[in-house]
């Protein structure tokens, strides 16, 4: 018999006995009525998020200065340009990676600089030596200030994450409201066929690792620039 | 006693002794529980969300036939390669022989409590490549050579002037005082690590049942990058870790961070659900996903105990309890510290051997009401002695308690005790706080409350006549 | 309304002054109390300590012995939540275990008691310090007093209140764990007292005697300025 089949086997048999269910044994400060059914839906315990536009964006950004995220809602695309071009210049980029996108096309044909592209293979040193990662991405989430990437959205694995900066641009429409939407767009969109990775990206790296103080930029960027369009 | 239980006790003993280490855990901790406090206010109603993710590791783990397979279907078919291993032997040969086989020189490791419990980083040493950790805390560990402190803060134990000595005798990189800068001597020595390394390994937090991912947490990006550059990734995984949905993850992803590190959600929550597909620019050419039974399907037999395999490994429990915060996570020396370490290690290694660390708590509860999914752990503790007792009990110990339902079972005779013990406790100053004391466990350490002269019965005699 | 109290072994034998403010308390309120003389021990020292057999032996006596109660108050937060939460799980699986839940639903723990069921706060005390309050970890998480003693702390003339840091750490006693593990019960109850050192109370109180036995006992070997009082005997001063 394989591996398989033993361990399959050994767990059928022990949930022969059924196993008493959850939370009988709570005190009463922590006691709840058990669901009649699991439940599936979990916005009425999750944080709470407004319905406008206007209140989601102003969670992000709330949510965004507590994750030490630079978020920037921007009207059109010469605003873009203008942040673009200042951001650049404040940070000395000498060379950028990005991937092929609407939005990023855009961006880096603005911004006139020497480009790493990694829509198709790409060599590590280069995107390694880049000064910033400029991606797109399929949904912002107001509810956690989080980034929804995937490979097919944000080129690749890597050019979100080595680069000391990374540059996200999103469309309004991509602020969505909380983390059950953001699983929904992600069903919608790819279907059964997704991503080899997607990624919910909540502020720069970070650690607290030595004596629980915060450092920016452990392994991964240590700026994260979102511009909403 | 065994031999664990007696370093057990000489360790503990040393560490509630070491009031530098008690105030350092203090106030490490005293920053976590007021972040967790104001980020568990946002829930709009934290307990129900426990009771809601206890019902779902419920049903996850009492169908796990069900949803281990429909994992592993719907992941096979996107092209990882799966491995079954009953045992941590297993598991281990099976990923040496997959270094082997790509003559894998360097492998960067993401945290993987999996692969500390099976000894991982070991046996690949043994057969000649370099392992490295890349979680900051557990290569500050790793370069020390000790066992992490916390399963969620590998190095929480340590000061700045501690680490930079040692970044400064294994590194060779000049001495600061900066948190910051000690962080990036890391980044810079792991950057190059990840960058050469042709293999990845991870663990992973969830795995997702109905569309065949594994969900990992990290907040330093060090999840993203091993399993990004290596060509070949090893996930290990506990049969237990999987959820049945996807939409799950927004209720366990704010609730792992909430009560784990006090965040609202982590810095990286990574899903990968197969090797780089096709038109995809990057990514490793092979996934393997190892399924760990070892033990696991042993304390699902336990149905009074199945919920402790709900775990999702916060640390929330660890980051309350007061044993832990007073004796500090190497005393426990086992993988899992803590109170889950403590309900858990007497199924995985040994019941007779291990007992002890269920005996050592106070049952004050604060782990089950920090578990945020429910797990009735100091419930357990106290099953974990009943069962103790029952497979072996100390002679002497046995006959104190049978005296016990004696005394007590006969009021006549508990209050001849009483009396007897108002008298005799007179001669008690001649040996209190000496061996020779009959209570000594208490009168080493403190003072006992004299027996009344007249007790609560005798009051109520008096009143009634 | 009758009421049957239950008074714990080592109140009964070390702290009667605690049963007996409890007693005046309920009959300045009112209420007539009887005792079951022959009641001794919950049988918790020996269910925590994993001899569930002996355990059970004297807590079926208790059963027995409060069968016909309507009421049964108790001045201890942690031998409550033997009755209330622990008998249950003792039971779990024998013959008893219906009469156990019955049992069980019967008990009330002291402060609880005036507080919830009888919707009293003000019982007409009078007691002129600082103190400070310690929440036992069983009365706390099994029996979920938090706000009662507080609430009657509150109506305490003269009474000035002064929260710690931590106060619903705990103390470090835990039954047998004290003596199995002195070391770390002892650097528990350190930590507790230089908690409530800091708020410079006259006094320590709680819900739970055997909590303060075990803070005292440390405070005293220490030379630690504490005192503790069980709430009871804070309600009881007038
Ligand atoms: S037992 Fe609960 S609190 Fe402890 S690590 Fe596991 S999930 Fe977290």
């Amino acid at each position: 018999m394989s591996e398989r089949e033993q361990i399959l086997g050994r767990i059928r048999e022990a949930l022969r006995v059924a196993a008493p269910k959850p939370g009988l044994l709570s005190g009463p400060g922590q006691r709840v009525p058990p669901h009649e059914k699991r439940p599936t839906d979990f916005r009425p315990w999750l944080p709470v998020v407004g319905d406008s536009f206007e209140e989601r964006a102003a969670l992000f950004a709330k949510n965004s200065a507590e994750l030490k995220t630079d978020f920037q809602l921007v009207a059109n695309r010469d605003e873009l340009q203008t942040k673009l071009l200042a951001l650049a210049h404040a940070e000395g980029w000498k060379k950028i990676a990005t991937h092929a996108g609407e939005l990023t096309n855009y961006a880096f044909a603005a911004l006139g600089l020497p480009v790493v592209q990694t829509g198709g293979r790409y060599k590590l040193d280069e995107l390694e030596s880049s000064d910033a990662g400029i991606t797109e991405c399929d949904a912002l989430v107001a509810q956690t200030g989080s980034v929804v990437v995937t490979t097919r959205s944000a080129g690749g694995r890597a050019l979100s994450v080595l680069p000391p900066h990374h540059v996200v641009l999103a469309r309004r429409d991509q602020l969505l409201r909380d983390l059950p939407a953001a699983f929904t767009a992600l069903k919608q969109r790819y279907g059964s066929s997704y991503p080899s990775m997607m990624c919910l990206i909540t502020g720069p790296s970070r650690t607290g690792d030595i004596e629980r103080i915060l450092v920016l930029g452990a392994h991964g960027p240590k700026k994260l620039t979102i511009f909403c369009m | 006693m065994s031999t664990v239980a007696q370093v057990f006790k000489e360790t503990a003993r040393r560490m509630t002794h070491d009031l530098r280490h008690r105030s350092w855990i203090q106030n490490a901790l005293g920053k976590y529980y007021v972040g967790r406090d104001e980020k568990k206010a946002r829930f709009q109603n934290w307990q129900e969300a426990r009771q809601a993710a206890a019902e779902i590791k419920w049903d996850a783990v009492n169908h796990l036939d069900k949803y281990l397979e429909q994992f592993v279907s719907k992941i096979e078919a996107r092209g990882t390669k799966v491995f079954w291993a009953s045992t941590g032997q297993q598991a281990c040969d099976y990923i040496v022989g997959v270094a082997k086989k790509h003559r894998v020189r360097s492998i960067v490791k993401s945290k993987a409590m999996t692969g500390e419990e099976i000894h991982l980083a070991q046996a690949l040493e043994k057969s000649g490549v370099e392992v490295v950790e890349t979680d900051l805390g557990e290569y500050i560990v790793q370069l020390r050579e000790e066992a992490p402190y916390h399963i969620v803060f590998p190095a929480m134990h340590l000061t700045r002037h501690e680490i930079s000595d040692l970044f400064n005798k294994k590194l060779g990189s000049a001495p600061t005082d900066s948190p910051e800068e000690l962080t990036m001597i890391a980044r810079r020595t792991l950057r190059k690590k990840y960058c050469a390394a042709d293999m990845g390994i991870s663990g992973a937090n969830f795995a997702i049942a109905e569309t065949g991912m594994i969900s990992l947490t990290t907040n330093e990006g060090n999840g993203r990058l091993s399993t990004s550059l290596p060509r070949i990734h090893v996930a290990l995984i506990g049969i237990e870790k999987v959820l049945p949905t996807l939409d799950d993850l927004a209720l366990f992803l704010p609730m792992l961070a909430t009560a784990g590190a006090a965040q609202a959600v982590s810095c990286y929550n990574t899903f990968i659900a197969g090797p780089r597909q096709e038109r995809e620019p990057d990514g490793p050419d092979e996934f393997h996903v190892v399924l760990l039974d070892n033990g696991r399907t042993r304390l699902l037999a336990d149905a009074e105990q199945r919920d402790t395999l709900h775990c999702i490994r916060c640390g929330g429990c660890l980051n309350v309890c007061p044993i832990y915060k007073n004796i500090g996570g190497h005393s426990y020396a086992t993988t899992y510290m803590g109170p889950i370490g403590s309900v858990l290690t007497p199924h995985m290694r040994g019941l007779t051997e291990w007992k002890h660390l269920s005996f050592a708590s106070s049952l004050c509860g604060a782990c089950t009401e920090a578990c945020p999914v429910k797990i009735d752990l100091h419930h357990h503790l106290l099953q974990n002695r009943r069962n103790a007792i029952r497979c072996k009990s100390p002679w002497w110990e046995k006959l104190i308690f049978q005296g016990f339902v004696t005394l007590m079972n006969h009021p006549l005779l508990y209050r001849l005790g009483v009396k007897l013990g108002w008298f005799g406790q007179k001669f008690h100053g001649l040996v209190k706080g000496t061996k020779l004391d009959p209570v000594y466990a208490w009168t080493q350490s403190r003072e006992l409350p004299p027996l009344a002269r007249n007790s609560f019965k005798d009051y109520w005699r008096r009143k009634q006549s | 309304m009758k009421i049957s109290l239950f008074i714990p072994c080592f109140i009964d034998a070390c702290y009667p002054q605690v049963g007996i403010s409890m007693v005046k308390v309920l009959e300045r309120l009112g209420h007539q109390v009887e005792y079951p003389e022959d009641f001794t021990c919950c049988g918790q020292p020996a269910f925590n300590s994993g001899y569930w057999d002996e355990a059970r032996a004297v807590a079926e006596k208790v059963l027995a012995m409060y069968r016909s109660a309507e009421i049964i108050v108790g001045v201890s937060g942690s031998c409550g939540a033997m009755m209330m939460t622990f008998y249950k799980e003792l039971f779990h699986g024998t013959p008893l275990e219906a009469e156990a839940k019955a049992h069980a639903a019967k008990v009330w723990e002291f402060s609880d008691f005036l507080v919830t069921k009888l919707g009293v706060t003000d019982v007409g005390a009078k007691f002129p310090a600082k103190v400070t309050f310690h929440d036992g970890c069983h009365g706390l998480r099994e029996v979920g007093l938090k706000k009662q003693p507080r609430a009657l702390l509150a109506k305490v003339q003269g009474l000035e209140l002064i929260e710690m840091d931590a106060a619903e750490s705990c103390c470090g006693f835990g039954g047998t764990f004290s003596v199995k593990f002195p070391m770390i019960s002892t650097a528990m109850g350190e930590v507790k007292c230089d908690s409530a050192l800091k708020t410079k109370a006259d006094y320590i109180v709680s819900c739970d005697s055997s909590c303060l036995m075990h803070i005292q006992g440390l405070a005293d070997r220490q030379k630690k300025p504490l005192r503790t009082m069980h709430l009871a005997e804070v309600l009881a001063k007038q």
